[in-house]
C-alpha cells in the first residue's frame, strides 16, 4: 500500500511542533515518545501499521481549531481518530503527520426527549448513547457490531451501519446536526435539532467523508422510542440459494424486517462455538430475521415470514421465546468477526454490496476464488440490503499469505462492482479500497468528489492518502477547460 | 419568452453546458418549470429545459430501487411503483399549485433538486434519505456520477446528498436512482378536535412517549383548518389535530386503540378512513391551506425543533395577523404573513433562530424575493464554505446563479 512520501522538512520540525501543541492542549495531552506512539500505529485493519509523528488529544473545540490552524500554517498533515476500529485503514496514521485523537471528547452534552434527540461529543461510544437514554425507553438506532468501542464521531465519518439499519437507516439517516472544525481552523455548525438543515446538505456530505473534510467536534443524534416488542427467528436452509430466495420473497412480500442477516456454514460454526447461541449446525445457511413493533403485529409478521421460509424449503425454524433468547440469537452474529478470529490466525473482512438477486452467483464465484487462492472463506451478510462481509482466513506469518488474501479481497470487490454493486457498504474506502476506486468511478467522477475536498481542505492536509487513488492538486481541478470562442454554438432545438 | 435549450442526451447537454461555460452565459434549469417561483429570482436569459430526459430506466421492486431520467414526471413514477404495491416513502410534495401550476406536473429532478418531502418525513426521512445515486453534468461541462444502485453504499463522498436540495446550482441531473419501499397495507387517521397549538404539540409528545409511531403528525388551528374540507371541522368549528397510522391492518388497529384511548381524554375524536386519510394528507403535503393566497401573502416554511413549534408561532403572532399550521409533529411550521414589512422577515427569522431553526420564503412576489434573503442566511464561515462548494462545481456561475444566495 503506497502512502504519500514522508516530508523530511516536517519531520525535522517535529520538536517545534510538539512544543506548539503543548502550548495549546497542555503537556499531558501530547504524545511524542516512541513507545507510546506505537499504541496508535494501526486501526481495525491491522495489516497496515505506521506510527504517527505525534499524537495530540484535545478536549474542547477551541483546541481542535487552534491545532488545525497551526498544522495548516506549518504544513503538517492531520489524521483524526476516534476509537480506531475502522476496518478500512481510515485512521491509519502518517509517519510525518499528527494523529488527532478525539477520545477526550467523551461527554453527553444534552439529552432532549421532547425533541427526541441528544447532543453528544464525538468521542462518546455508540453504545453509551443508548445506555444513557434507555431507561426512558429510547435508543440510538444504528448499531455497528463494534458499538461497545467505536465512537459516534467515527460512525459519522464512516457513515456506519449495523444489523438494524435495514429498517432504521444508517448513520446519515439518524443524525440531525454537527459541529465541524475545518482545516483552516474555522468552526461551522450544520443542521441542529430540526429535521432539515438549511442550504447545501453539508451535513450529508460530512457523513461518510472518512475524516477528509473536517474534524467533527459535536453530533446531534436522533433518538427513537424502543418498540414495544422485538422477536427474532432463526431459519436454516440446506443451500445458500434457497436462503437468498427467501430473503427476496420476504421483501417482495412487502415486509421490511428490523434486521435480516445471513451466515454461511463456516461462520455459523465459528459463531456457535464462540457464543453458544443455539444455532443449528446441520445447515448450509442461516437467516436471523428480527421483527419489531406491537405484540400482535410482530406475531403476525413472524407467522408470515415462517410461511414464506417453509415455502422456500427451510429445514429449521426457531423463533425467540423471550428477550434473553433474542439477544442470544444476535450475540452469535454480532461476534462473528472475533469468532472467526479464533478459528484462524488472521482474517481479512470485506464489505461489498451487491444487488441481492445476484447473491447465489456471487457466493458461487467466491467459492471458486477461495479454492484458487487456497484460502478459506466465511460469510456473514446483511442480507436485507445486500451488504456482504466475506471473511478471508489467512495466516500473516506464512510468507505471501497476506498478499494472497489482499488479492483475493480485491477480486471479491471487483466482482461486487461487476454485478452492479459497490466496493463498500459501511466500512469505508480508507487506504484499503483506495486503489480500487477506478473500478467503480471514472476520472470525472473522482475529480468531482475531489472538488468537494478542495472546497473543504484546499491544501489536502486532512487525512491524505485515503479514499482517492490519485490526489490532484486543487488548482488543477479548478481549471476550466474551455476557452471562449473555441466551442461552436451547439446545434440544438431552440425556440 | 427566453430562448430554450432542450437537450435529449448527455452529449447534447454537455455541448450546451460547454458552450455556456465558454461564453459565460447563465442558464435557468427547469424540469416542467412548476417551481420557477421558488428561490431568489434569476436574471438568466436562457432556459435549460431538462424534460427531454424522460422515462424510467430501471425498476427492480425486489431490490427496492428505481432509476429514472431526471425529467420523468413524478406522477409516472408514482403510478409505476403503486402498481407493484410500493411507494416513494418520502412522500414528495407537489408544490405546483402553490405557484399557480396544475398539479401532477413535477419531475423527479425538480423534486430532488428541492429536497421536497411530505408528512412522512419524521419516520421515513426526506428526499435526501432516498436518493441512492445520480448522473449529472456539472457547471464544468463534464458528466459525472456518484452513488450506486444499491441501498447500502459508502463508496466515496455522498454527493447524492450534496445534489439533493442544491436547487440546480451545482449540476444538471440527468438520471436519479431512488430507494422505494413497500406501501403500507392500511392507513387511517385520528382527528382530535378543539386543541390549541400548545396542547396539540404536547399531545404529539405524549403520543410519541407512549410508543405510538404516527407517520403524520399535523395540527391546523381553526383558520387553516377551515381552508381544507373536513366535515368535522365545519361542524364543530374548531382546530384539528391529526395523527396518521400506517402499516399492516393489525398494526394500525392495535395502535389506533392506544391512540384513541389517549385522545379521548383530550376532546372530540373522529377517525378518517383510508380514502379521507389519503385526501387529508395529500392536501397537507401540498400546503393546501395556503394555495389560494397567491400574490397576497408571503408563505414561510419554518423548520424548528418540534417541541418549540408553538412557542415560535406565539412569538410571531403577537401584534401580527398571521395564519399557520404545523406538520412534522410541530417541527415544520407553515406561516402565511401579510406582504407588508417585507413579509415580516425580521420577525420570522428572529423567532426561528431563537430556537435554533431556520426559515425559507417559499412563495412571494419576485420583488420581495429579490429584496430579502429567501433562504436562511448562513454564518460567515459556512457561507464561505458554501461559496467554495458552488465554485468547485460551477466556477463560471452558469447554473441557476443566485438562486439560493447571492452568487450561489
Ligand atoms: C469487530 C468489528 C466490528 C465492526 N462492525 C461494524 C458494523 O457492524 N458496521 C459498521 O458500519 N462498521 C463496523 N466496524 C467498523 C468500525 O467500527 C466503524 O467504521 C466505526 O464507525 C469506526 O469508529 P471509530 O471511532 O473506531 O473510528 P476510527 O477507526 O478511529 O476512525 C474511522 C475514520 O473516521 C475518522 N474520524 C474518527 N473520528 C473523527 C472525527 N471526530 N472527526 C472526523 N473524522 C473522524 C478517522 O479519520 C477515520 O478515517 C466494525 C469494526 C470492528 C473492529
Amino acid at each position: 500500500m503506497k502512502m504519500p512520501p514522508l516530508d523530511e522538512a516536517v519531520l525535522a520540525r517535529r520538536d517545534e511542533l510538539g512544543a506548539a501543541l503543548r502550548a495549546i492542549v497542555g503537556a499531558a495531552a501530547v504524545i511524542d515518545n516512541v513507545e507510546a506512539l506505537r499504541a496508535y500505529e494501526s486501526d481495525g485493519l491491522t495489516a497496515y501499521r505506521q506510527a504517527p509523528m505525534l499524537v495530540a488529544l484535545p478536549s474542547v473545540t477551541a483546541e481542535v481549531a487552534s491545532i488545525l490552524k497551526l498544522c495548516g500554517e506549518r504544513e503538517v498533515k492531520v489524521v483524526p481518530r476516534g476509537a480506531g476500529t475502522s476496518l478500512s485503514g481510515g485512521a491509519l496514521p502518517l509517519g510525518d503527520g499528527l494523529l488527532l485523537g478525539l477520545a477526550k471528547f467523551n461527554r453527553i452534552l444534552d439529552i432532549d426527549y421532547a425533541n427526541a434527540c441528544a447532543v453528544v461529543q464525538p468521542g462518546v461510544t455508540n453504545l453509551a448513547i443508548t445506555r444513557a437514554v434507555e431507561r426512558e425507553g429510547y435508543y440510538y438506532a444504528p448499531d455497528p457490531s463494534s458499538q461497545i468501542a467505536c465512537t459516534i464521531g467515527g460512525n459519522v465519518a464512516e457513515n456506519s451501519g449495523g444489523v438494524h439499519c435495514l429498517k432504521y437507516g444508517v448513520t446519515t439517516n439518524n443524525i440531525l446536526g454537527l459541529e465541524v472544525v475545518l482545516m483552516n481552523g474555522e468552526i461551522v455548525r450544520l443542521g441542529g435539532k430540526n429535521f432539515d438543515a438549511a442550504g447545501y446538505d453539508l451535513l450529508g456530505v460530512m457523513t461518510g467523508s472518512e475524516g477528509l473534510l473536517g474534524v467533527i467536534t459535536e453530533v446531534t443524534v436522533r433518538l427513537l422510542k424502543k418498540p414495544a416488542t422485538a422477536r427474532a427467528v432463526l431459519i436454516g436452509f440446506a443451500a445458500n440459494e434457497t436462503a437468498g430466495d427467501c430473503v427476496a420473497k420476504v421483501i417482495a412480500g412487502g415486509i421490511i424486517p428490523a434486521g435480516m442477516e445471513m451466515m454461511d456454514r463456516p461462520a455459523i460454526h465459528a459463531a456457535e462455538e464462540f457464543c453458544g447461541s443455539g444455532y443449528p449446525l446441520d445447515v448450509e445457511a442461516l437467516l436471523i430475521v428480527e421483527l419489531d413493533g406491537n405484540v400482535r403485529e410482530v406475531d403476525e409478521q413472524i407467522d408470515r415470514i415462517c410461511a414464506i421460509a417453509r415455502a422456500c424449503g427451510a429445514v429449521s425454524i426457531r423463533s425467540s421465546a423471550n428477550e434473553g433468547e433474542r439477544l442470544a440469537f444476535w450475540a452469535g452474529r454480532k461476534s462473528a468477526f472475533p469468532a472467526v478470529g479464533r478459528i484462524s490466525p488472521d482474517y481479512y473482512c470485506m464489505d461489498g454490496t451487491i444487488p441481492r438477486r445476484r447473491l447465489p452467483e456471487v457466493l458461487r464465484r467466491m467459492t471458486e476464488m477461495s479454492a484458487r487462492h487456497g484460502l478459506r472463506l466465511a460469510n456473514v451478510f446483511h442480507a436485507g440490503d445486500g451488504n456482504l462481509h466475506p471473511l478471508i482466513l489467512y495466516d500473516a506469518n506464512k510468507p505471501g499469505e497476506l498478499e494472497t488474501a489482499e488479492k483475493f479481497g480485491a477480486e471479491i470487490l471487483t466482482l461486487c462492482v461487476e454485478v452492479g454493486g459497490v466496493l463498500t457498504g459501511e466500512h469505508g474506502v480508507g487506504v484499503e479500497k483506495r486503489d480500487l476506486m477506478g473500478t467503480m468511478f471514472t476520472e470525472s467522477d473522482l475529480a468531482h468528489q475531489q472538488r468537494v475536498k478542495c472546497a473543504f481542505d484546499p491544501a489536502g492536509r486532512l487525512n491524505p492518502g485515503k479514499v482517492f487513488p490519485i490526489l490532484h492538486r486543487c488548482a488543477e481541478l479548478g481549471r476550466v477547460h474551455v476557452r471562449k470562442g473555441q466551442v461552436r454554438f451547439p446545434d440544438l432545438p431552440r425556440f | 419568452m427566453e430562448p430554450v435549450f432542450r437537450p435529449a442526451s448527455e452529449a447534447e447537454l454537455c455541448a450546451v453546458m460547454t458552450w455556456a461555460l465558454g461564453e459565460s452565459v447563465p442558464l435557468e434549469l427547469v424540469g416542467h418549470g412548476t417551481k420557477r417561483g421558488y428561490g431568489r429570482p434569476l436574471r438568466t436569459e436562457r432556459l435549460l429545459d431538462m424534460s427531454g430526459f424522460s422515462g424510467i430506466t430501471l425498476y427492480e421492486p425486489a431490490e427496492l430501487v428505481l432509476e429514472a431520467k431526471a425529467g420523468t414526471p413524478l406522477a409516472e413514477i408514482e403510478r409505476a411503483v403503486a402498481a407493484e404495491g410500493q411507494m416513494l416513502a418520502f412522500e414528495p410534495a407537489d408544490w405546483g399549485p402553490l405557484y399557480g401550476v396544475m398539479p401532477g406536473q413535477a419531475t423527479l429532478g425538480g423534486v430532488v433538486a428541492c429536497n421536497l418531502s411530505g408528512p412522512r418525513r419524521t419516520t421515513a426521512g426526506a428526499a435526501r434519505d432516498h436518493v441512492l445515486g445520480f448522473s449529472a453534468v456539472s457547471g464544468l461541462g463534464e458528466s459525472f456520477k456518484a452513488g450506486g444502485r444499491v441501498v447500502k453504499n459508502v463508496t466515496g463522498y455522498d454527493l447524492s446528498k450534496l445534489l439533493t436540495g442544491s436547487h440546480g446550482t451545482l449540476a444538471a441531473l440527468t438520471t436519479v436512482t431512488i430507494k422505494v419501499l413497500p406501501a403500507p397495507a392500511e392507513t387511517r387517521t385520528l382527528a382530535l378536535l378543539g386543541l390549541d397549538d400548545r396542547a396539540a404539540l404536547g399531545f404529539f409528545g405524549a403520543v410519541a412517549r407512549a410508543g405510538v409511531d404516527g407517520s403524520g403528525l399535523a395540527h391546523l388551528p381553526l383558520a387553516a383548518a377551515l381552508r381544507i374540507s373536513l366535515d368535522e371541522v365545519a361542524r364543530e368549528g374548531t382546530a384539528v389535530t391529526a395523527i396518521r397510522l400506517e402499516g399492516t391492518s393489525t398494526a394500525v388497529e392495535e395502535r389506533m386503540a392506544e391512540l384513541h384511548r389517549l385522545a379521548a381524554a383530550k376532546g372530540t375524536v373522529a377517525i378518517l378512513d383510508r380514502d379521507r386519510s389519503l385526501a387529508f394528507w395529500t392536501s397537507l403535503r401540498d400546503v393546501g391551506p395556503f394555495v389560494a393566497d397567491h400574490g397576497t401573502n408571503a408563505l414561510w416554511r419554518v423548520s424548528v425543533p418540534p417541541a418549540s413549534g408553538a412557542a415560535v408561532v406565539a412569538a410571531l403572532a403577537a401584534g401580527r395577523s398571521i395564519e399557520h399550521f404545523f406538520d412534522w409533529g410541530g417541527g415544520l411550521v407553515w406561516i402565511s404573513t401579510p406582504l407588508a414589512d417585507d413579509g415580516g422577515v425580521a420577525a420570522v427569522r428572529t423567532a426561528a433562530a431563537s430556537v435554533g431553526g431556520h426559515a425559507t420564503l417559499v412563495r412571494a412576489p419576485a420583488d420581495l424575493r429579490a429584496a430579502i434573503p429567501v433562504f436562511e442566511p448562513e454564518a460567515p464561515a459556512l457561507a464561505a464554505l458554501t461559496r467554495r462548494v458552488k465554485e468547485s462545481f460551477d466556477p463560471r456561475s452558469i447554473l441557476n446563479p443566485g438562486r439560493m444566495y447571492p452568487g450561489v
